[in-house]
């Protein structure tokens, strides 16, 4: 007995050395990124454009393109998810069909990122010639996260009680009536949630705009939907291997900016499902 | 006019359901479409045994040996290393840290998910790859080695939620049933909880190893991106997704080198097409 208690406690502290190894770099290199990246951030730098070959002046184009592509991706992906969520959830049976469907979903979720790349390459800017722009940048964003907003949202969906459906069923109202005043409506915190996941997981991601909208360098902002654009997680990868003698200070500077923005929206999605979580009236 | 109206939204509502296999299908024929070129010039196992990969010399050779060598080698360290410790990670989550804890550690693990992978890179960048440099005393932190930690590390999130979901599958009265005859809390772990849910640890497992052969920036930025065929962790390697992501923006269009790229694109999306569907055979098994 007493062996085996004390095999449990060796067991246990291995256990828990194994999650401080996961959990304490995580928490270093955030407060690294904020250490060193604070002296660089001021006006100067979130509103000018970059100047000298980007080893001065700010990173203002980076951000308003990340914007834009994330703004893209969203318009493209949030009806569709969420149309996707509402059949897989209100109207879908349980069949071979729902099967594939699901499949495909975690298979979408799998593509590796640099894939998304290429099929936004071979697509839509040689395919339908909308060439390297914000247009081609957020459709491939837009699929990239349409994963994500399904299953937060189908999520949402199927949470809400089926007597809420049963009642307005009873009360004459046609199936679109209740998903449309009855079930949307109380899915929402959800589906909010997973979208504003989806926005980080876009404004992060390098891979799938390396070849569809990325300007390495473009000291202008984009006028229309047809130019290209830079982008923070793009730029914070110039700036490090293709740019020599870049000052320190700027690179942990973009980063800590592409981090926080990344960070703010998960931040937000959190808010949002803890404050459901305490309203919820079921 | 209603009905009408219904319909309509209806159909449009079918339509969207059925749009993840339009994209997946979608993705797989562009890639196909100018995949398939290159094996006029090139065979299929000269493509996928060749071992140079010259792309830009004339003529080209395109064997694409070193850049599967080399990712299989970064992602065999980065499982090596990931597997082990982020399934301790999830048993303890799930099994022995006070609840209060428990949240914080889910939120940290939430966290290291959500970070870019490019930031990831560059951290890797400037601190990883010096210390690995000066460890190990070699010419360059630039290697194998590096990239196998930087990505074992960015599986965790993968391993860890995914086993911790299998942990709380398990019903509830295998436990009870097991501390009822007089096992300790660890004994009931790994004689009860861990076989119970060996199909999920299987499938976190194999979830981790795609998110790591897939991923692109970080390994790209910290391996070091040599196109020769690995014999040690503590040399530069190129992985299939690097080797997309650095060549295809100076790739002309139409070209061999072009065309490689999207067969090298082939590969990747067959690998994780096959890892993902075996993962999802593993989380649906019928429970016995």
């Amino acid at each position: 007995m007493r062996n085996s208690q004390r095999s449990q406690k060796i067991a246990f502290s291995l256990l828990f050395s194994a999650t401080l190894l996961i959990v304490v770099p995580v928490g270093l290199i955030i407060v690294l990124i904020i250490q060193k990246g604070i002296p660089a951030i001021d006006w100067q730098f979130l509103t000018d454009i970059p100047r000298k070959g980007m080893r001065e002046g700010g990173i203002f184009p980076a951000i308003v393109g990340t914007l834009y592509l994330v703004a893209g991706a969203i318009v493209f992906s949030l009806p569709i998810g969420l149309l996707a969520a509402i059949y897989l959830s209100e109207y879908a049976k349980d069949n071979a069909l729902n099967r594939i469907i699901k499949l495909a979903i975690v298979n979408l979720a799998g593509v590796p990122s640099v894939v998304y790349g290429l099929f936004g390459l071979a697509m839509f800017v040689v395919f339908f010639k909308f060439g390297a722009s914000i247009l081609s940048g957020s459709l491939t964003l837009g699929i990239m996260i349409l994963p994500i907003i399904i299953t937060a949202s189908r999520e949402a969906l199927e949470s809400v009680p089926y007597s809420f459906r049963e009642v307005s069923l009873s009360l004459g109202a046609s199936k679109w009536q209740t998903i449309r005043h009855i079930v949307l409506p109380n899915a929402i915190p959800g589906i909010l949630t997973g979208t504003i996941l989806g926005i980080g997981r876009a404004a992060g991601e390098t891979a799938p705009i390396l070849f569809t909208v990325a300007a390495f360098y473009l000291p202008k902002l984009p006028k229309s939907i047809f130019d290209q654009a830079m982008a923070l997680p793009y730029h914070l990868y110039v700036i490090s291997t293709q740019v020599p003698n870049v000052d320190e200070k700027i690179r942990y500077g973009t980063a800590l900016v592409l981090l926080v923005l990344v960070l703010f929206m998960n931040l937000i999605a959190i808010v949002i499902r803890y404050q459901f979580r305490k309203r919820k009236k079921w | 006019m209603r009905k009408f109206k219904e319909f309509i939204i209806e159909k449009l509502i079918l339509l969207c359901g059925l749009a993840s296999i339009f994209f997946v299908a979608l993705i797989f024929l562009f890639l196909l479409k100018e995949g398939i070129a290159l094996f006029k010039y090139v065979g299929i196992g000269e493509f996928l045994f060749g071992k140079k990969w010259y792309p830009i010399s004339e003529p080209p050779q395109l064997g694409i040996l070193p850049l599967i060598l080399g990712s299989i080698m970064v992602t065999l360290g980065a499982a090596v290393i990931s597997i082990p410790i982020g399934i301790a990670c999830a048993v303890y989550i799930a099994e022995v840290a006070p609840s209060k804890f428990k949240e914080a550690l889910k939120a940290g693990i939430e966290l290291l998910a959500a970070i870019p992978s490019v930031v990831l890179g560059f951290i890797g960048m400037v601190t990883l790859v010096p210390w690995i440099k000066q460890v190990f005393n070699i010419p360059t932190g630039l290697t194998a080695l590096s990239g196998s930690i930087m990505l074992a590390f960015m599986a965790m999130p993968t391993i860890v939620s995914i086993a911790e979901d299998a942990f709380y599958s398990v019903p509830k009265t295998y436990k009870e049933g097991a501390l009822a005859l007089g096992a300790t809390h660890w004994q009931t772990i790994y004689k009860v909880l861990i076989p119970a849910s060996s199909s999920g640890i299987l499938a976190a497992v194999m979830l981790g190893i795609g998110r790591v052969i897939g991923e692109t920036m970080a390994v790209m930025m910290i391996t070091g991106n040599a196109a020769v065929i690995p014999k040690t962790l503590m040399q530069p390697v190129r992985t299939l997704t690097a080797t997309i992501a650095a060549e295809m923006g100076e790739a002309v269009v139409g070209s061999e080198h072009y065309f490689a790229l999207f067969a090298v694109g082939i590969v990747l999306f067959v690998i994780s097409f096959f890892i993902n569907v075996v993962a999802d055979l593993f989380l649906h098994q019928k429970k016995v």
